[in-house]
């Protein structure tokens, strides 16, 4: 499990490194070969504007990755201030955060994200601005849960009772308590945001063309699947190998920081 | 239960508040976008007092939320079209694609999770534990293709997409049931290893009941209610799911109607449906929370 997610991992960082130094061109053109079956020259074959679909892939890997992290990072931060502030302050505060959550708990999966990208309109700006503004709920309710049981605890207490600020209490003897449960949950988290960016280039609503993007990509490999069968098999097989990587290294990390998985129903 | 109800109104009013917001966050004038610069200023216009967009914010709000629960949703800008009409025509199809996959994914799922749970540790529940890591794994979006060429194109037994035939519905149900049945196999063989360590299921094989009737009588019941909250909180994946599925399988439901108004800027649309799928998710959560104090003896009582 481990070494499978780590491999995994692994290799697509070499083959990112390995596409910068040899200088492949994913969005190089080629209409005399289109769709065709993998050879030597194109190792997983070319797509309908005779692109080589592995540069693609490697690509498409790179921005998958960049988006994940960017709104991973941003949602994290965003989600576990409000989380923070809501379960060490309580009353009114808490009480209107929450409801907040709530209402962006009341749209199922990535559907407020497609809603907010369709209306601010397609490309990479808005599809990372549309997920970091629905994706930072569940670190919210996590943090603020996981804030309300510290904020007891007898040196959080005696930090008070010395007078340290609020802030100092919250990012001091509060945040380094909850970091390893929010990570794990990051880490889960990261394979989602991964889907659901790929799910809205598939829907036309992320990464435009000519820019190489796995969900993009699926979507073309559907229209030609009767051609060419080995296009929507290649992307996918990649596709999946990454987010079973990602998932499987979050159940490692989970053991590594004993988390219990709480976090997850 | 009255109070529960209240507790949803909050919830409910910021979920319109939300939707009413979705239009406001287009960046630019909203009729442009919609129309195109090509547009003549009285189409223009007509389009601004159809939004209500030529009133003030709070204005367009109450009129956004009385006609809503009026019923009317507005008329869709491409087809001029009562957008309430549209829902009534694509809703039902995503119902029945939901209940069909829920009914799959249940057929498959809590028998695998029971089986699995009885092997626990032996090959048996490594390999079930191995598939429905892969499958929960699997975007829909990638399953759904691989299946229609596998069972459409190549082996040719169902048709490809489309809504005309009743066996239209296998594919994308079993693309949605699928992924379903990976998570509820995984939650039946945990719950069911928790509850088989229990002080009365010791008690009910000491009294010399039979493994089959310890099984069915005593260990079931207590291991399937936990899936109550689960399978209602997947039906709004399923609702969300929906969008992809139906897109891809040219299957007429509320998500293949919130894609194609995407594509066409039809925001009014896109805004009913956006409301009504987060809508149908709350009740069904509601639902499901209901059932499961009637179902649990434990919380009967309570409140």
């Amino acid at each position: 499990m481990k070494t499978f997610s780590l491999s995994t991992l692994a290799f697509w960082l070499f083959a990112v490194i390995m596409a910068h130094i040899v200088g492949t061109n994913p969005n190089h053109t080629d209409l005399e070969a289109i769709l065709q079956w993998p050879s030597l020259q194109h190792w997983l074959g070319t797509d309908d504007l005779g692109r080589d679909i592995l540069a693609r892939v490697i690509r498409g890997v790179e921005v998958s990755f960049m988006v994940t992290v960017i709104v991973t990072a941003v949602t994290m931060t965003i989600g576990i201030s409000i989380g923070l502030i809501a379960g060490y302050k309580g009353g009114k505060l808490d009480h209107a955060l929450m409801q907040l959550t709530n209402i962006f708990l009341a749209f199922p999966g990535i559907l407020l994200a497609i809603a907010f990208a369709a209306v601010l309109g397609a490309g990479i700006n808005n599809l990372i601005l549309a997920l970091c503004l629905t994706g930072w709920v569940t670190y919210a309710r996590l943090s603020r849960g996981q804030t309300l049981a510290l904020r007891e605890r007898l040196h959080v207490l005696a930090a008070e009772s010395l007078g340290a600020s609020s802030l100092r209490v919250m990012l001091l003897h509060i945040l380094p308590l909850l970091i390893s449960i929010l990570l794990v949950e990051a880490a889960y988290s990261m394979a989602s945001v991964m889907i659901a960016e790929a799910s809205l280039s598939f829907l036309g609503l992320g990464i435009q063309a000519p820019n190489a993007s796995w969900g993009a990509m699926l979507r073309d490999a559907v229209r030609f699947m009767l051609v060419a069968p080995h296009y929507v098999l290649t992307v996918g097989v990649c596709m999946m190998s990454l987010i079973l990587a990602i998932n499987l290294g979050g159940d490692v990390l989970r053991d590594k920081l004993d988390v219990r998985s709480e976090s997850r129903s | 239960m009255i109070k529960r109800l209240t507790s949803l109104l909050p919830v409910i009013i910021g979920v319109l508040c939300l939707t009413f917001a979705l239009l406001h966050m287009v960046p630019g004038d909203p009729v442009d976008v919609m129309l195109g610069e090509s547009a003549s200023p009285a189409d223009r216009e007509l389009l601004k007092v159809q939004l209500g967009l030529d009133q003030s914010l709070y204005m367009q709000f109450g009129q956004y939320v009385s006609n809503i629960l009026k019923g009317d949703f507005g008329v869709s800008i491409h087809t001029q079209t009562p957008i309430t009409q549209l829902l009534a025509q694509a809703y039902p199809a995503t119902l029945i694609l939901a209940f069909t996959a829920l009914s799959i994914g249940l057929l498959i799922g809590i028998p695998l999770g029971i089986w699995s749970a009885l092997k626990a540790g032996h090959w048996q529940d490594v390999m079930v534990t191995m598939v429905s890591i892969r499958l929960a794994a699997m975007p829909a979006f990638w399953l759904g293709p691989v299946l229609m060429l596998v069972f459409a194109v190549w082996l040719g037994w169902l048709p490809v997409s489309g809504m005309s035939s009743p066996a239209s519905i296998i594919l994308p149900a079993v693309t949605l049931g699928l992924g379903l049945s990976a998570i509820l196999t995984r939650m039946t063989r945990t719950s069911l290893l928790e509850v088989l360590n229990e002080d009365y299921i010791r008690t009910a094989r000491a009294k010399g009941l039979s493994e089959r009737q310890v099984l069915l009588k005593h260990a079931l019941r207590a291991a399937l209610l936990p899936l109550v909250t689960i399978v209602g909180l997947q039906m709004g994946s399923l609702l969300a799911g929906a969008v992809i599925t139906e897109t891809i399988f040219s299957w007429n439901g509320i998500g293949r109607l919130l894609v194609d108004s995407i594509e066409k800027r039809d925001y009014p649309v896109t805004q009913a449906c956006v409301l009504v799928i987060a809508l149908s998710y709350v009740l069904i959560n509601q639902a499901t929370d209901l059932a499961y104090r009637w179902l649990d003896p434990r919380t009967r009582g309570a409140r």
